[in-house]
């Protein structure tokens, strides 16, 4: 078992996983994953999706319904006028402090 | 006799007495020698020249690179058979003009006795291009078409071959020109030369002058053409390595040449007169085996002629590993005809760039056989990179005939198999024009009884499957299907079945159907059947979604018009089929029952036992009813062939009487009446003890009818053979008894019975002269089973064992010792308190034992006795027992010492304190030699132990004793004892140990500090979330280890962190967890593989304690790092993560603003 193997083999082993990233990974690919996850943990847990039929004033069914489609591409353009970028250039868009 | 004469003896035997040599050929190492006739015969078949690979890009289907095309083949296979039938033909004839009062015998095929079709097609065109007599000239597809010509039968192959006359006719011997002169070659075949080995050798008989002796000449006055004898593929080819791919060429060839010839023949060949036949000599026996033929001729491909005059010679070079091959292994004997160019010292600029390859390949090749480990796996890496750059061609050229040679071992064809194994993944679809010579030289593993080389030769075949596809495997091996020799159309099948489990059922339905309805030829039937038991036997219930196809192919060939064999073979596979499908798939098989059923009564004999072992499987599947009906209507059948004395029948109708007793429907009572008596008449003979493969379905069988019929009706008839004369049966009888006890209990018998099964084991145990583990363990069961019941006989078992410990032979003290501790516990619970004290001071006083296995034996059931009846009841008392163990700690023995250390490690456990501590002290300086031990068990019973004793005597004295362990050089010592440290932590808390281990870091010396590091790591393991405690105290410690310059240190504090991160995880110790990440984070960069594991564990735990909201923000700082190097560390950490995580990280994840074209804001995380 030398490095090589050792390594490659457990890439392959996370390479099987949807949502498991490389070093080739864009950030759109990412991006589009976290998303997927968001939306999928809200789908997930009953309680965050009757917190967000509560919200919506919406039924859960519909919820479920409107976050599963938004799944298929959960981060293009739609619906209403993008909010415009906070500071306006590329380097502040990675905010980590949350 | 005085030891002179000895020596002399030994020096008058010759020099040439190997004292090496293997003489017995069923030990030895070559495979050669320890293979049977059958399997020998894959020496028959010939390395077929290159196909044409169809799928080539660019390539037409005629001739894209020069191999034969699959017409070529196909019409060469029936050219094939046809001369085999001719040839058989004419042997008959012969053998009818020869002696016409005896009647004519025709063996193998009984294809002869069909009416011979003649075709004069054959004799009257060649399909071929007509041989000349230019050996260079000859095309690839001419001269293989040569190779597997009957050789004496054709004229032309004379005009080929020439300079035989010539040469032998300037001999002018005196002697006549006899048949067997001609072929001086003649090692395998030649009619009457017992030593043929002499003959093949140059240089051999003076007598007998052949033109063998004058070739080398001939090789240096001639440049190129003509050399050869026989021109073969390799040669023809342009790559210069005749001796090589010549061979097994030149086997066949030789084989065919060495025919031997019919009368009719001769006369036709020689002259009337000048000549006359001699008889052979009478002490002549020809050599009928093929298999010795081989022994006899270790160097069997002959004679061959080097390159050039200024070579070596292979056959006369000694077993050197000479000046040239400077970092070459050694050379054998036998590798001489491989590698012998590797002697030559040529001059490396001057050849061409194929000599080159073919000598660096030969080169990785030897080295890969006959190198070191570290030597080999370079080579095997090499071949493997470069396979491409190689070709197919040079590399199967060398490796192939290499894996015919006779000369191979075991461990060599493994290696050469790996070898193809790999370059098979390189060359991918390139392999295609290979394909059939590779198939001829690893089908024969298909059928080796090594269990490892069958499943070598199943993966290499299913690789291949895939490499070239399904398209050429069945190209490639179709005209083997319906081959003339069944060894081939055997090895041919199983090839099949593995391509199919590689490529998949379905793909090669549709051409296994054509083959199973075959009209040309009942072998193609055959073999189709064989190719579909194959299958169901290599996959089992992965058959099942195919059933209904695999069955509908074989509806035809259960009724075969025409041939016995076909419809046996069929019936074969559809009890594999069955016995795959269990117990699923019966619908499937209805179109079938029918057709079986009446074979089952229309045949006799081997017919017969395929159909009902068909029947039999199919049985199990059936529902309730139709199984109940079937079952009693074929056993009728499977009672009368009880009394078949044909083995094979015997076997089957055993196997069907397992299964039809198991389904539901047949009922108990029509067993007891109709089949048990019968069953036990004609199979509990004492024939049958003598087979293990019989003796073992026989139990087997005995078992299922006992869980059926009852244990008291079995063992009613089972309990008088137990006192039969014959031992092996005895013992079979107890094997029988054991199994059934052990599955029903004896519930089921009365006294009366009860008194005859003891007695009759009590006989059966007494008078067995070797010692078998079979009736241990069925004492055992028994008086296990019986319990309280055996309370009447324990006097007379008691006196047994007694009498049996006091034995002189060792084998009986050790069984005795052994029966004790299987049946201590049964003496207590019959309250014979006073026979296990008896017994314990018998144990005691043998503890002098001088015979290791016997001592570990008495060892064991001093133990068992110990434990049934306690510490303190026991008799010896413990106080005198231990110092007794104490010196016994000190014996090698392994069983010994596994033995004594349980013991003493349960005293340790139960009774303590009978023991003064000084004693305990004491056995702790003995177990720390116990902690090299090379057996896991023993090292661990060891190592709990320490833990046992701490207890008892406080941990001081003892970890005292360990730390100053952790100073010793040995490895192995050191991790053991760090374990005993870990062990006594948990087991006397670990306030008790830390101080003195942290105390014991301070010692600058690496390994204490390792063993220190180690300790702790095992110790944090071991106690888990007790952890918590000392969390604060080991930080600063791990703090520094984790910021030394040594990388092991670092990696032991990694995995140290790990274990107590687990173990904290949830107890709010996160500051401190946080603390140890900041100092495990910047070895994320190491590359020693041991290291960066124990790095990505550390970082896993902590991220199970810390929560992945923490450590994500440690990650995204470099999944986008402009380095490369540096975004695969975060990226691989980070997938860890994701997967470990990742519902929890939906809230982490960093905040980024939209931009135009997509919107990055996760509006629902925001909802209030």
């Amino acid at each position: 078992m030398d490095r090589f193997t050792l390594n490659s083999q457990l890439e392959h082993l996370q390479s099987k996983h949807v949502g498991t990233g490389h070093a080739d990974t864009t950030r759109y690919e990412w991006l589009v994953n976290q998303h997927r996850d968001t939306l999928a943990a809200m789908v997930g847990h009953t309680h965050l999706t009757a917190f967000m039929a509560l919200a919506e004033h919406e039924s859960m069914a519909r919820v479920r319904y409107n976050l599963k489609s938004k799944m298929i591409a959960p981060c293009h353009r739609q619906g209403p006028t993008p909010v415009a970028p906070v500071d306006g250039d590329e380097t502040a868009d990675m905010d980590t402090s949350l | 006799m005085s030891a002179k004469q000895f020596l002399a003896e030994l020096e008058a035997e010759g020099a040439d007495l190997d004292p090496m040599r293997v003489d017995d050929p069923q030990t030895s190492r070559r495979i050669a020698d320890r293979e049977s006739a059958y399997h020998a015969r894959r020496r028959d078949r010939a390395l077929s020249p290159d196909r044409a690979d169809v799928f080539a890009a660019g390539g037409s289907s005629t001739d894209a690179n020069g191999g034969r095309s699959y017409a070529e083949v196909m019409k060469l296979a029936e050219i094939d058979r046809e001369e085999h039938r001719v040839r058989q033909e004419l042997a008959r004839r012969e053998r009818e003009d020869v002696d016409m009062d005896r009647p004519p015998v025709v063996p193998g095929e009984p294809v002869v006795q069909e009416t011979p079709r003649r075709r004069a097609r054959r004799w009257d065109q060649t399909p071929v291009a007509p041989p000349t007599d230019n050996g260079a000239a000859v095309s690839v597809a001419k001269s293989s078409w040569d190779a597997e010509e009957p050789s004496a039968h054709k004229p032309s192959r004379w005009d080929e071959t020439p300079r035989a006359a010539p040469s032998t006719g300037d001999g002018v011997t005196p002697r006549k020109r006899s048949r067997w002169d001609e072929t001086p070659v003649a090692v395998t075949r030649s009619r009457w030369d017992e030593t043929p080995r002499v003959d093949a050798t140059p240089g051999g008989t003076a007598a007998k002058r052949s033109r063998w002796d004058e070739t080398p000449v001939n090789v240096n006055s001639n440049a190129a053409g003509g050399v050869m004898a026989t021109p073969s593929a390799a040669a023809a080819s342009g790559v210069p390595q005749t001796p090589l791919a010549f061979m097994p060429n030149a086997t066949t060839e030789m084989e065919l040449r060495n025919m031997p010839q019919s009368d009719a023949e001769l006369d036709a060949l020689l002259p009337a007169e000048g000549y006359r036949i001699l008889e052979p000599p009478v002490s002549y026996v020809p050599i009928r085996t093929p298999a010795r033929k081989i022994t006899a001729t270790p160097a069997h491909t002959g004679f061959h002629i080097p390159e050039d005059g200024s070579g070596p010679r292979a056959s006369d070079m000694p077993a050197v590993a000479a000046a040239a091959l400077v970092d070459l292994p050694m050379l054998k004997q036998e590798d001489m005809q491989f590698f012998g160019k590797l002697l030559e010292d040529r001059d490396e600029a001057a050849l061409s760039i194929d000599e080159l390859k073919e000598r660096k390949i030969l080169r990785l090749l030897l080295k890969i056989k006959n190198g070191t480990p570290p030597v080999r796996k370079v080579a095997l890496r090499q071949i493997t990179d470069k396979a491409r750059d190689f070709g197919p061609g040079p590399l199967f050229n060398q490796i192939l005939p290499l894996l015919m040679s006779p000369a191979l071992e075991d461990q060599e064809r493994h290696l050469l198999v790996k070898v193809i194994d790999r370059v098979l993944y390189k060359l991918d679809d390139l392999v295609r024009p290979y394909v059939h010579k590779i198939l001829v030289v690893i089908e024969p593993l298909l059928i080796d009884e090594d269990y490892y080389a069958r499943v070598e030769g199943r993966e290499i075949i299913s690789n291949l499957a895939k490499a070239a596809g399904l398209a050429t495997m069945i190209a490639t091996m179709r005209p083997d299907i319906d081959h003339v020799d069944e060894y081939v159309r055997n090895t041919t099948a199983r090839a099949f079945a593995v391509v199919a489990s590689a490529l998949g059922i379905p793909a090669l339905l549709p051409f296994l159907k054509a083959v199973c309805r075959s009209k040309k030829s009942w072998q193609a039937r055959h073999t189709g059947a064989k190719i579909i038991q194959q299958i169901a036997v290599l996959m089992g219930c992965a058959v099942l979604p195919h059933l209904k196809n695999l069955v509908a192919a074989l509806v035809d060939a259960v009724e075969d018009k025409d041939q016995q064999k076909v419809r046996t073979m069929a019936a074969l596979a559809l009890a594999a089929l069955a016995e795959a499908a269990h117990p699923y798939g019966i619908e499937s098989f209805d179109i079938v029952i029918q057709p079986l059923w009446e074979g089952v009564r229309k045949h006799r004999g081997k017919g017969l036992a395929a159909f009902l072992k068909a029947i039999g499987s199919l049985i199990p599947l059936m529902d309730t009813e139709a199984a109940a009906y079937y079952t009693e209507e074929v056993m009728s059948v499977v009672v009368r062939e009880f009394q078949s004395p044909d083995d094979e029948m015997r076997k089957v109708v055993l196997k069907v009487v397992k299964q039809c007793v198991a389904t539901d429907g047949i009922e108990p009572d029509y067993v007891r009446r109709q089949v048990l008596d019968e069953f036990f008449r004609h199979f509990w003979v004492r024939r049958m003890a003598l087979d293990r493969r019989n003796a073992k379905p026989l139990v087997e069988t005995t078992v299922e009818l006992a869980k059926k019929a009852g244990v008291g009706v079995v063992l009613d008839r089972l309990v008088p053979d137990l006192k039969d004369e014959s031992e092996a049966f005895r013992k079979m009888v107890m094997d029988a008894l054991e199994q059934i006890v052990a599955a029903m209990g004896l519930a089921d018998v009365d006294d009366e019975l009860e008194a005859r099964l003891i007695d009759g084991m009590l006989f059966a145990f007494q008078e067995q002269t070797t010692e078998d583990v079979v009736m241990l363990n069925a004492f055992g069961t028994v008086v296990n089973a019986l319990g309280t019941r055996v309370h009447p006989y324990l006097a007379q078992i008691f006196s047994m064992l007694k009498w049996r410990l006091a034995n002189k032979s060792a084998k009986v003290r050790q069984q005795t010792a052994d029966l004790v501790a299987r049946i201590a516990v049964v003496l207590r619970t019959c309250g014979e308190e006073g026979m296990l004290s008896n017994l314990g001071q018998i144990f005691y006083e043998n503890l002098g034992e001088e015979y290791p296995e016997v001592l570990g034996s008495i060892l064991g059931a001093l133990k068992a006795v110990v434990n049934v009846i306690g510490m303190a009841n026991m008799e010896p008392p413990i106080r005198d027992l231990l110092p007794r163990l104490t010196p016994i700690l000190r014996n090698r023995h392994e069983k010994v010492q596994e033995n004594v250390i349980d013991l003493v490690g349960r005293i340790a456990d139960r009774g303590a304190e009978h023991v003064a501590a000084r004693e305990w002290m004491r056995i702790c300086f003995e177990l720390l030699d116990m902690l090299k031990a090379h057996r896991k068990a023993i090292r661990r019973a060891a190592v709990n132990t320490f833990g046992y004793i701490a207890k008892a005597i406080g941990p001081q004295d003892v970890l005292g004793t360990l730390l100053s362990n952790l100073k010793v050089q040995e490895r192995q010592n050191r991790v053991c004892t760090t374990v005993a440290i870990a062990i006594v932590a948990e087991t006397c808390s670990p306030f008790t140990v830390l101080p003195a281990l942290m105390c014991e870091y301070r010692v600058p010396e690496l390994n204490v500090q390792n063993g220190v590091l180690k300790s702790l790591s095992f110790m944090f393991e071991y106690i888990g979330e007790m952890g918590k405690d000392y969390v604060y105290a080991v930080t600063p410690l791990l703090e520094d280890a984790l910021i030394d310059r040594d990388l092991v240190h670092r990696q032991t504090a990694c995995t140290t962190v790990k274990h107590l991160a687990l173990g904290v995880a949830g107890l709010n110790c996160e500051d401190a967890m946080v603390h140890l990440l900041n100092h495990v984070w910047p070895n994320i960069f190491e590359t020693s593989p041991h290291v960066i594991n124990a790095v990505m564990d550390a970082i896993e735990a902590l991220r199970v304690a810390l929560g992945p909201g923490v450590l994500i923000n440690y990650v995204v700082q470099g999944l986008f790092h402009p380095a490369r190097r540096v975004r695969e560390v975060y990226w691989k950490i980070y997938n860890a993560m994701y997967i470990g995580a990742q519902d929890a990280l939906v809230p982490y994840y960093p905040r980024i603003a939209s931009d135009e074209r997509n919107r990055w804001a996760r509006d629902e995380l925001y909802y209030f």
